[in-house]
């Protein structure tokens, strides 16, 4: 009952005529400048900050959850339709995005990027309005040994991200922890494959390898002919541009798992967005009845990640509201906006401030219904790009990924590694290694090893203390089930097979 | 036997485990110059040391599964040096525009990156690519650094 009047309260401050207003600016700016690769919400909400500066609190928050959901959006744009990852979590929509892209379902790609973005949104709210204050609890008995196994967990993904050769997936991989790996060491300040490069001290930049890798890559492999690749189908009128009811209807259980996925690992701070899309579009392929058609363009590999993605939008505020704890980039400048503002969000924040919170979940909601609404009849424009000559495309694209990177860094450094990782994607793709579990072993590096390392800490380098704790022996556990996986299907496959002779 | 030779060394996987292998044995060597385990507990040496050595481990496996592909497979694949070099060439040009950015501005430098990749690469006519080539610099222009006010680098003449 005092959630409902909370939440009646929340929505007769939302649907003000100024913070509607606020709530559409805030959502719109962030789809525009979220498409940009590169800048994530994190580089967004910092940008647009000053904008709210001069507004009431309850509004300027409005605006700023917009710019959060809108720029978490618009960086599915361009995965979907050049193959560049606008934000660190939209890496794993390229993976089908594109894929349906060059098999003429752009528009469903958006389209269900779009609704899987406001389902799973909206559960995130539903979760943050409910769950927040047992959950905050929960996060908190996080401790190292539970997020080293979270990290492996992640890891075991690579098991579905594999192409054919599990070897090369995992050689992959390790080449993604080793980039994770570069840069100064944050326990001894040891420096670390760093070449004598003061620019590498502070490592590489997430963004520049997966452009590199996936946009760049992708371009040159396409250069290779003349012609070869031929302009990539748009179908005529609205009806064939969004997404049929069968594709709706693969995409049940993805609505489901992204949402739950993304909430909770949005609920644990420092895990993010990346590793909640890799975790929502493995337990996709695990669980599909086709796993060998991801990667080809099916429309739950572009659900699932979204999905997740959006829904840790309202994960991660749970420890911000309830605890005051950033877990993210993007979270720790939405406390800064909070302290400019006077406000501290804590175990109080409801009670010392419920117009606040609650208007907060309230135009959440809003927020979720105008993203949709403004995304969904911008999609046949979107699509058109689509219709370009290839020989305008990549151009485009060049200027895009340079923009992208030199903008949100400032550094001819960065322009080119982005250059050398983008003649790895291409070397990558040339000899059949799948790009996938590098991007993985590169999000995952850095904290995996945190991870691992504060643990032995604890423990005085007694390794039991990774699996004696129980959150942690469950996440191993599935994640030794995740790995044992295709040595089952084999199994059984080589046992069918062995049955046939036989009879 | 002759032909069994070149086929491995015409196999991608055979190169790149090769180069795989050379990069695992350089990270283990450079892990083994930093501490593996310190008083506090696991030093900067422990984690690049194990990734290293798998890293070695599996590229090997990698290497061998292509000796044994090479001398079974009757028809090695073969690679079309023209498509690469194409690629290749795309990649230089794009090398090129990134080191000429910091000198002529990214503007001057989007313009003839797409006028060469249109009149060269993809041999449309001089006038396709002139325009075309403006019209991305200048749609650029607009969208990005005078509606978003980003930062380009500039050349010499402001552009």
């Amino acid at each position: 009952m005092e959630i409902l009047s909370g939440l009646f309260n929340g929505f007769s401050i939302a649907l003000q005529p100024l913070n509607l207003l606020w709530c559409f600016a805030g959502v719109f700016l962030g789809t525009v400048v979220g498409i940009m690769p590169g800048l994530g919400p994190a580089a967004t909400i910092a940008m647009l900050l000053p904008l709210t500066f001069g507004m009431p609190p309850t509004s300027g928050l409005i605006m700023l959850a917009g710019i959060y959901y809108g720029a978490k959006y618009g960086g599915s744009t361009t995965a979907i339709l050049l193959n560049v990852p606008g934000e660190s979590a939209s890496v794993v929509t390229c993976l089908d995005g594109y894929q349906m892209a060059r098999n003429g379902r752009a528009g469903a790609a958006l389209g269900i990027a779009a609704i899987s973005s406001f389902v799973a949104g909206t559960v995130g709210v539903l979760g943050l309005m409910l769950l927040a204050p047992p959950l905050a609890k929960i996060a908190l008995s996080f401790s190292s040994p539970e997020y080293f196994a979270l990290m492996i967990l992640g890891l075991a993904m690579v098991v579905l991200l594999a192409g054919d050769s599990m070897i090369k997936a995992l050689l992959a991989m390790l080449f993604g922890l080793w980039i994770a790996s570069m840069g100064i060491d944050l326990f001894t300040d040891a420096s670390r494959f760093t070449f004598g490069s003061a620019e590498l001290l502070d490592g590489i930049d997430f963004v520049v390898v997966a452009i590199g890798i996936f946009a760049l890559g992708e371009v040159f492999a396409n250069m290779e002919m003349q012609g070869g690749a031929s302009l990539l189908p748009v179908p005529k009128g609205m009806r064939e541009l969004l997404p049929t009811m069968a594709e709706l209807k693969a995409c049940r259980f993805a609505f489901f798992n992204g949402s739950v996925v993304g909430f909770i690992i949005g609920v644990l701070p420092g895990a993010g967005s990346t590793i909640a899309s890799f975790i929502s579009y493995g337990l996709e392929k695990a669980v599909s009845k086709h796993p060998e058609k991801f990667g080809t363009g099916v429309p739950e590999g572009v659900a699932a990640p979204e999905g997740a993605n959006n829904s840790e939008t309202g994960g991660a505020l749970v420890p911000l509201l309830t605890l005051g704890i950033p877990g993210s980039g993007t979270t720790a400048i939405l406390l800064a906006a909070f302290v400019l503002w006077g406000l501290r969000p804590g175990p109080l924040m409801i009670q010392d401030n419920p117009e606040l919170f609650w208007g907060l979940v309230a135009s959440m909601y809003v927020g979720n219904v105008m993203l949709l609404i403004l995304n969904l009849p911008l999609i046949p424009l979107f699509a058109q790009i689509l219709k370009l000559r290839e020989y305008i495309l990549y151009p485009i694209i060049f200027g895009i990924s340079i923009v992208g990177i030199y903008t949100s860094s400032s550094s001819f450094f960065d322009c080119w590694m982005l250059s050398l990782f983008g003649l790895l994607g291409y070397l990558m793709r040339r000899l059949d290694y799948p790009t996938a579990p590098l991007i993985l072993g590169l999000v995952l590096g850095d904290s995996m090893e945190r991870a691992l390392r504060q643990s032995l800490m604890m423990s005085q380098g007694d390794l039991s203390i990774l699996y004696h704790r129980p959150i942690a022996a469950t996440l191993l556990f599935i994640s030794l089930l995740l790995v044992c996986l295709p040595l089952f299907r084999n199994f059984n496959q080589w046992r069918i097979r062995a049955i046939e002779d036989n009879g | 036997m002759l032909s069994n030779k070149r086929s491995m060394l015409i196999n991608g996987n055979f190169i790149s485990g090769l180069v795989l292998a050379a990069l695992g044995s350089y990270i283990f060597t450079q892990a083994l110059n930093w501490d593996y385990m310190t008083i506090e507990g696991p030093g900067p040496g422990f984690f690049p040391y194990w990734y290293g050595l798998a890293m070695v481990f599996l590229s090997l496996l990698l290497v061998a599964s292509a000796i044994l592909e090479a001398r079974t497979s009757e028809n090695p694949k073969t690679v079309n040096w023209s498509e690469v070099g194409r690629a290749l060439s795309a990649w230089l040009l794009f090398s090129l525009s990134v080191f000429l950015m910091k000198y002529l501005g990214f503007l001057i430098v989007l313009s003839a990156l797409t006028w060469f990749v249109i009149k060269f690469m993809y041999q449309q006519n001089q006038k396709i690519a002139i325009t075309t080539a403006i019209g991305i610099s200048v749609g650029f222009y607009f969208i990005f650094a005078y509606a978003l006010q980003l930062n380009f680098p500039v050349g010499p003449l402001g552009l």
